[in-house]
């Protein structure tokens, strides 16, 4: 199995492991990430799938960074999850796979997680000065419009246009 | 309504009604195509529904070239500005119709991401509910657009314009002033319009 | 046809071009900024989030259930897929299995929206390189396609069939006879476009050695779908990790050699008749099958049938739970993936307990595509990007999401 391997070859870099519903999960310290990936390149799984993040806000770290492999020869998958501190930066896999880019900006834009050694490390899907984060738990769904809230309260203006002139 | 208007003589009425049947016969379609609501456009373009028959084939992708802007699918706030330059480079008579619920009122998105209706940040004349709208149902919001064509009059400029063209000076006023994109200072104005109780910001 | 590294003028010869987010050659509403020499592409950067409409947040505050509609709308050319694949996520986090029937008829679907997205991402290919009869050929089978939906689930294009389960309901009697006259109809006409598009040289100029990438760099990129198919690595999940029974059809995937546009139109055009003979053998399949259950009768998942809620105590206790306080989801966190007409289509759901999904996100097929479109544009000229950008079938709803 390879998470055995891994164990042997880097150890106490696994901080966890489990498998639920036929997933496989590792958590991985920060400090032996870099290593995990290179590990598990050379085993095979040279398919970064995708990069992304979830707001825990626990009170030891904020957010886990999960990454999804794929191993095309044996089709099997791994995640690999990465415990990250608020405001702590995460290093960047554009090196390995060209995949990241993208995904690792989408995170950085969504979750305000900075990954170092990115080449173009700016917002994708909201645009450049757009304040805060959104897909952090302490951001509102509706961003501070309340024409979005479910009962609206607010009635239309009165003066409402008409067009129908 | 403000601006000139000739007196109603025989002679007006009638170029008035020329004109508008020249006008609701020939609308040259752009397509703002941002979602699934294109995707039933294209079927509405197609042999089955064919909306050359509205006089309407020739897609012009560019606003200076169109008259009817059709707005298909969910704007999104980045995308509100862009939308509003498209607006602002129609040459008139220019009329807008949002199709769909997204476009009308933000659909099912109520979320930091989604305009709740383009006609928070342009006029819009038809309403074409549907999620996305049978292509009948479009043919249906053009037929009604064609009837509201028909009762307009040929010589004031419409007030909606107007203002309009007198918010896109505010913003970019505003841009110049606060140095923030257009992005940012469009979703402003959208924030405070809806704090103070109105929706438009036209 | 390079571009020159000296320019007379200290501040180069470039010109900056703004291709959309409004332009009739981005299918949706893609931004992507152009350096220009003359006519050569020196760089390319898309610009992306147009679309974005906070699905994944969304999703956070919506039920499971609630969310499906959501699904439909990332890739609006092929919705039943995506609810396929979304319900299949959150089964696998149940671990349940739908019934049978159930089984044959979300392939049934999930094949017809495939046919249904290739037919579009050739047509408009075939529009925006100027081939506009073919675009007309093409969607008269998709107006089938709605029709077969439409009977099926009562709307043409976002049909919300599927439910976590199963599905929302049987097909009517009157949908077999239109689908065989489907499956007669569809492939002359897909003979027609081949006619139409495959030999002729135009074509071939515009489509051939454009977009060309290695295997390896397709790996690197993140390629999945006919686009990896076409650059010679057969990997298709339906065939790789099967689900839904796929092991159990009979059907080929068509695999290319140099990954260009061309071949991207190859592996659709194939795919659309390997997914026409999936059909015939699904349509084979429920005969053999016979009537029988399309949700899964556990009713503290699925809703129970009316007939059950107005006479009995107990279902309607469970319509009324499963409505006011939704599923009860076990404490994990799944990756689901189906081959979706893009490539692979993952759904991340990570459940805390409780009615709705603590985080969930979706791994769009296109984005990895899009992201290497610089790459794959570098030192063509303008034309060549509009042929890339119908080849990668980008679609704005699932790439931003």
């Amino acid at each position: 199995m390879v998470i055995e391997r891994i164990e042997a070859q880097l150890p106490g870099a696994v901080l966890e492991r489990h498998a639920f519903r036929g997933d496989e999960t590792i958590t991985v310290a920060g400090t032996s990430f870099l290593a995990v990936v290179d590990f598990l390149f050379g085993e095979g799984f040279q398919m970064l799938l995708d990069v992304t993040a979830v707001d825990l806000e626990t009170p030891e770290y904020r957010f886990e960074v999960v990454y999804h492999l794929l191993n095309l020869a044996s089709q099997a998958r791994m995640r690999i999850k990465v415990p990250v501190a608020d405001g702590a930066a995460q290093p960047s896999l554009t090196g390995r796979f060209k995949s990241a880019d993208w995904s690792e900006r989408e995170v950085f834009d969504l979750f305000g997680i900075p990954f170092e050694g990115h080449p173009n490390l700016t917002r994708l899907l909201m645009w450049e000065d757009f304040p805060g984060h959104p897909l952090r738990k302490d951001f509102p769904l509706d961003g501070g419009d309340i024409f979005c809230s479910n009962d609206i309260g607010a009635s239309y203006s009165p003066e409402a246009r008409s067009l129908n002139a | 309504m403000a601006g000139i208007n000739l007196d109603d003589s025989v002679m007006t009425t009638r170029l008035d009604s020329v004109v508008n049947w020249a006008r609701k016969n020939s609308l040259w379609p752009l397509p703002f195509g941002t979602a699934c609501c294109a995707i039933e456009f294209m079927s509405m373009m197609a042999s089955r529904y064919d909306f050359s028959r509205f006089g309407a084939e020739a897609l012009r992708f560019s606003p200076r070239q169109s008259d009817m802007l059709l707005v298909l699918g969910t704007v999104t706030n980045k995308q509100a500005p862009v939308l509003r330059q498209i607006y602002a480079q129609m040459a008139e008579p220019k009329w807008v119709v949002a199709v769909g619920v997204c476009a009308s009122s933000g659909g099912m998105y109520r979320t930091y991401a989604t305009l709740q209706g383009i006609d928070r940040v342009v006029p819009v004349d038809v309403y074409v509910p549907g999620c996305p709208p049978r292509p009948e149902g479009m043919i249906f919001g053009v037929m009604e657009l064609q009837k509201k064509i028909t009762r307009e009059s040929l010589s004031a400029r419409k007030e909606h314009v107007e203002r309009f063209y007198q918010s896109l000076a505010r913003q970019e006023e505003l841009q110049k002033a606060k140095g923030l994109s257009q992005y940012q200072v469009v979703r402003e104005m959208v924030l405070e319009a809806g704090a103070q109780g109105g929706q438009q910001i036209w | 046809m390079e571009p020159t590294t000296q320019s007379t003028r200290p501040d180069g010869d470039r010109m900056i071009v703004n291709m959309g987010p409004s332009h009739p050659v981005t299918h949706g509403t893609l931004h992507i900024v152009l350096e220009l020499e003359g006519e050569i592409i020196v760089k390319a950067t898309p610009n992306i989030g147009y679309l974005h409409r906070g699905v994944e947040k969304l999703g956070e505050n919506l039920t499971y259930q609630q969310f499906i509609p959501l699904t439909d709308r990332l890739n609006y050319c092929s919705s039943l897929m995506n609810n396929v694949g979304y319900t299949l996520a959150v089964e696998k986090l149940l671990g349940i299995q739908d019934p049978p029937r159930s089984r044959v008829l979300r392939v049934l679907c999930s094949e017809l929206a495939r046919i249904g997205d290739h037919l579009v991402c050739i047509g408009i290919n075939a529009v925006d390189i100027g081939a506009f009869t073919a675009f007309l050929y093409l969607f008269r089978e998709r107006e089938t396609i709605y029709d077969l939906f439409e009977m099926m689930a009562g709307q043409r294009l976002h049909s919300s069939f599927t439910r976590i389960g199963g599905l929302f309901r049987d097909i009517p009697p009157e949908f077999e006879p239109l689908c065989e006259q489907f499956l007669d109809s569809c492939p002359r006409t897909v003979d027609e476009m081949e006619a139409l598009l495959t030999h002729n040289p135009i074509w071939a100029d515009r489509t051939k050695g454009v977009g060309a990438i290695t295997p390896e760099n397709a790996i690197s990129w993140g390629y999945t779908g006919p686009c990896l198919r076409a650059a010679g690595v057969a990997q298709d999940l339906r065939k790789a990790q099967p689900y839904l029974d796929y092991e159990t059809y009979e059907f080929d995937i068509p695999v290319g050699t140099t990954g260009d546009v061309y071949d991207r139109y190859l592996v659709r055009t194939e795919e659309i008749r390997q997914s026409l003979r999936i059909v015939r053998q699904c349509l084979d399949r429920l005969k053999q099958i016979g009537p029988g259950p399309v949700i899964i009768e556990d009713y503290k998942i699925a809703l129970p049938p009316k007939e059950k809620v107005y006479t009995r105590m107990e279902s309607l206790i469970h319509h009324f739970k499963l409505i006011m306080h939704g599923i009860d989801m076990p404490v994990g966190e799944v990756y689901g993936a189906t081959e979706a007409a893009n490539g692979e289509l993952g759904f991340y759901l990570v459940s805390h307990g409780g009615k709705s999904p603590y985080r969930i996100h979706v791994r769009p097929p296109c984005y990895p595509i899009f992201n290497s479109f610089d790459e794959q544009v570098r030192g063509r000229i303008i034309a060549d990007a509009v042929s890339v950008l119908g080849g990668m079938n980008v679609i704005a709803g699932e790439l931003d999401r």
